[in-house]
């Protein structure tokens, strides 16, 4: 790369201009949940993130919904891409095709088309708000396809599952011990972005009238806004980490390849 | 693991099939291997002797026909339950893994204490020469390293048959003969049932015990190197194992007469008529004289042995082999009289 002093110029105030616009409006967020109304500064918006009882149990919910959606997600798809790339490497196409699906439809859709099933799932499993989960793997699956497709893909599948089945190796144990180990970074990203999406998904569980989350923050704008921006940014804030330990988990893992 | 006991049993293949679709890649595969010994499965690619072979390890179903091994029935054995070990042609090392863990692997599953694993680990590890590189990962090893290790992890769990599946093909040609030797080096000292497949005729006639030649899904000759090579049976092996000319012959009862030579026919020969006989180029002689009935067109230097073409006055391209010292004396362009030396040939139909 040229690195001319024009070039270095313009690269720091590129650099410099991004991050404004990243960091100006969470500081604003920062500063207006720490406001006081008699003016000075208060924790009380971020105390409430613990103290309200709506908002920490819709914390704990999002928690754990996304918690069960990676479950959910790999138990289903790790298995399905493991026996798809060794015995049906010919149906791969319509896997990737399935997967990509609710990428392309918009939630309002997803919701319409819901409504029916799920008037079945409410009626024969439970009401209960956890039962998002089986609309957020469904939501999550493009992603992490694409994560665990790219780990599947850098490592031979097929000739590992034999060597460890010739040694005697049942699949439960090609999968956990073999093929698992080798795709992590894929499994950790997929679960890593899973996460995140079910962190900040509003549309649908406001749609069904459940309370997550964003539903809660939402409803909160209304009455205690500060307290709706502190969490806001604290989702936000956990949801950059959590990404930021993605890419250094990608970084880290294909470094020690190399050496 | 000591080698007065007889480890080796004896492997059946009885009336394999296996179709892909309209396509038959193992049409009725009939082979017995004897306790103990290497067999090479020779052939060219969709021949079916990888098939036979994933059918044997359990990673592939046969449609008919069953596999029996030390006299029992595995058809139906999945293949974690067989106890066979595997060499695969690509490198199939787990990458997450240690050499000692890759090779200690097997044996964990066993539920071998973490002690004897690593006994047995360093044992195998030094039998193919590389106990040394124990702490390595697969990316920090060559080609050869690696499917020496694979040899090291086929070995470990002590397997009642070693499948070996082209394990050279990846490797460049100097570590290939290497490795080749070694490999019958370390089968004979550990003395498993072997079979090896590979699509290189040096290998499998340099190594084995016995090589069957497979064509179109079946076998279509097993024995040794010797013989395969001195007494084909049919013309398939004939022309796929070493170099063959093909010589109009008139075949009479036992006796061809080719090139006005009257030699001996080989088994799997047609009984009168004529024919074309299938002779090797060491089989063949030239030299100057009376009753000049070819060209010599080139001439190639192999050492002691030279080989040179000949057009003869039939037609016909014959190349034979010669020692260097009577092919000196000739040279391009000069009248020579090729003849057949009296060793059995096979005479087959025209086609």
């Amino acid at each position: 790369m040229t690195s001319t002093p024009t070039w270095r110029v313009t690269r720091a105030m590129l650099l410099v201009l991004y991050g404004l616009f990243f960091i100006v409006p969470l500081y604003a967020m920062l500063d207006f949940s720490t406001r006081s109304t008699g003016g000075g500064r208060t924790g009380d918006a971020w105390a409430d993130l613990v103290r309200d009882p709506t908002l920490s149990s819709a914390i704990i919910t999002s928690l754990l919904l996304a918690l069960f959606t990676v479950l959910g997600m790999l138990l289903l798809l790790l298995p399905t891409m493991i026996w798809v790339r060794m015995r049906v490497p010919g149906a791969t196409r319509l896997i990737e095709f399935l997967c990509l699906l609710p990428l392309t439809i918009p939630a309002l859709v997803i919701v319409v088309g819901m409504r029916n099933v799920y008037t079945w799932v409410n009626y024969l499993v439970s009401d209960s708000v956890y039962t998002l989960t089986f609309v957020y793997v469904v939501l999550v699956l493009p992603y992490a396809y694409r994560a665990i497709d790219a780990a599947l893909g850098s490592i031979d599948v097929v000739t590992l599952a034999e060597a460890a089945r010739s040694l005697g190796a049942g699949w439960l144990t090609v999968i956990a011990r073999i093929i698992v180990p080798n795709v992590w970074s894929g499994v950790l990203a997929a679960a890593f972005i899973s996460i995140a999406l079910v962190m900040g998904e509003f549309t649908i569980a406001s749609l069904t009238n459940y309370e997550n989350l964003q539903v809660v923050i939402n409803f909160l704008g209304k009455s205690a806004a500060r307290t709706s921006v502190a969490a806001s940014l604290a989702v936000l804030v956990f949801v950059f980490v959590l990404l930021m330990a993605l890419s250094y988990v990608g970084r880290g893992r294909r470094g020690a390849e190399r050496s | 693991m000591s080698s007065q006991q007889a480890p080796g049993v004896e492997v059946v293949l009885d009336g394999l099939v296996r179709r892909y679709g309209e396509v038959r890649a193992l049409d009725g595969l009939d082979l017995t291997i004897k306790s103990g010994e290497m067999v090479a499965l020779l052939g060219p690619s969709g021949c079916g002797k990888t098939t036979a072979l994933r059918i044997l390890a359990g990673l592939e179903r046969a449609d008919d026909g069953n596999v029996r091994v030390g006299g029992k029935d595995i058809t139906d054995v999945p293949a974690n339950k067989r106890d066979m070990g595997m060499v695969f042609q690509a490198y199939s090392l787990f990458p997450h893994m240690t050499v000692l863990e890759n090779v200690a692997f097997g044996l964990k599953l066993r539920g071998v204490s973490q002690r004897d694993r690593q006994a047995r680990g360093a044992e195998v590890l030094e039998l193919v020469g590389l106990g040394e590189q124990r702490d390595r990962y697969a990316h920090q090893l060559s080609g050869g390293q690696q499917q020496r290790v694979a040899l090291a992890r086929a070995l470990a769990i002590e397997p009642t048959v070693l499948l070996l599946d082209e394990p050279l093909s990846a490797l460049d040609a100097k570590v290939r003969t290497q490795l080749r030797d070694e490999i019958r080096r370390v089968q004979l000292e550990v003395g498993r049932t072997t079979v090896f497949v590979t699509h290189d005729q040096e290998e499998a006639l340099a190594i084995a015990d016995r090589v069957g030649v497979m064509s179109n899904g079946r076998l279509e000759q097993i024995a040794t190197p010797e013989e395969l090579y001195n007494q084909p049976r049919t013309r398939f092996v004939a022309e796929f194992v070493g170099l063959t000319n093909k010589l109009d012959a008139q075949v009479d009862g036992a006796v061809a007469t080719i090139l006005d030579s009257k030699v001996p026919v080989l088994d799997g020969s047609i009984a009168t008529g004529a024919g074309t006989a299938l002779v090797r180029p060491e089989f063949l002689s030239v030299g100057r004289g009376d009753g000049a009935n070819a060209a010599l067109v080139s001439r190639f230097f192999l050492g002691p042995v030279s080989r040179v073409t000949c057009d003869l006055d039939s037609g016909v391209t014959v190349t034979a082999q010669l020692s260097s010292s009577e092919a000196t004396e000739l040279s391009p362009g000069d009248r020579v009289k090729v003849t057949v030396s009296p060793t059995p040939v096979l005479v087959v139909s025209t086609d």
